[in-house]
């Protein structure tokens, strides 16, 4: 695949039908979330990106031996570990043993309203959740001293040569 | 793509139901699923959709770039002052209970409201800002590209 415009098409039905199977297990919040960051917007920005980038792949040359090592070194570990994994869906896993019963049961009553997950997500662990929005705040940050200099400089260096014409 | 008429006119029909469907998530994700995450992406993705059709200039004068940045701050500071106002009232950081007394149910819900109207607004002006970023660096490259050229 070293046309990147199809890669990121390819990645965007991906997280299409990650949305899908999200839909399917009964996971609504997961699952408008994956559609809409996923399919949606990660594409048009991954799209804006390559708008600056060249279409197709360079490959460079030769063969990484190296990375082939590192790569079925890790796929192995982490196979090897899915076997340690609790049965999927057993009622006594660790996940439900903590405090999910809790928040299942007395979301409720403690806050009145029925989707759990906003619960969770705002009330209980609200922590988390300002945690999240300061992730994403840094993230937006992060772009914009990376592309947002640039423009600055340019317009600065702009105006010395409008001074100098104008001093002419 | 400013020339295709028929992108124009179903683009200037979706925009309005795009941004109503984002405050329905935004404002109903206590009732069904969506919360704030979800409906500040949706947001923008209506923002940019329009910047798309109709070009980068006309979608900065409805949302400049600078106001883009004070609302990516001003949601930040409204769920970190929902966190503080509870320590105020005398509770814990972000412990809703207080902000009403009273109506512990009620306070939650308020709570949970505000804040998730903060990761929304923080959101929606963190992507818009990222697609500005990009869509105006390819414009800063075409123009250094087009000096070289002169």
């Amino acid at each position: 695949m070293r046309d990147l415009f199809a890669a990121v098409m390819l990645f965007a039905i991906y997280s299409l039908v990650s949305a899908s199977l999200f839909a399917v297990l009964d996971a609504g919040d997961v699952a408008l979330t994956e559609a809409a960051v996923g399919a949606g917007i990660s594409t048009i920005l991954m799209l804006v990106a390559l708008s600056l980038a060249p279409r197709h792949e360079d490959r460079g040359r030769g063969r990484n031996l190296t990375a082939l090592v590192v790569v079925l070194v890790t796929g192995a570990t982490l196979i090897y570990a899915t076997w340690d994994l609790p049965p999927f869906g057993a009622a006594d896993n660790p996940v439900h043993q903590h405090v999910a019963p809790y928040y299942l049961e007395q979301s409720y009553e403690d806050i009145g309203i029925p989707n759990v997950v906003a619960s969770v997500l705002a009330s209980y662990r609200s922590i988390d959740t300002i945690g999240e929005v300061y992730v994403i705040f840094t993230a937006g940050i992060g772009v914009m001293m990376l592309l947002g200099a640039t423009r600055r400089r340019r317009r600065k260096a702009g105006t010395e040569v409008g001074r100098e014409e104008s001093s002419q | 793509m400013k020339t295709n008429g028929i992108l124009r006119v179903v683009t200037r029909f979706l925009i309005p139901l795009i941004m109503l469907f984002a405050l329905y998530i935004q404002f109903h994700g206590e009732y069904s699923p969506g919360g704030g995450f979800q409906a500040g992406v949706i947001f923008a993705a209506a923002w940019i959709l329009f910047a798309l059709v109709f070009g980068l200039d006309e979608a900065l004068a409805v949302i400049p770039a600078a106001a883009q940045k004070a609302l990516a701050s001003i949601g930040v500071l409204l769920y970190a002052a929902i966190g503080l106002l509870g320590v105020i009232l005398g509770g814990r950081f972000l412990d809703y209970t207080p902000l009403i007394p009273g109506a512990p149910q009620g306070a939650q819900q308020a709570g949970i409201v505000l804040v998730e109207l903060g990761v929304g607004i923080t959101v929606a002006a963190v992507v818009m800002m990222v697609y500005t970023l990009f869509a105006d660096r390819s414009r800063v490259v075409e123009e250094a590209q087009a000096e070289e050229r002169d």
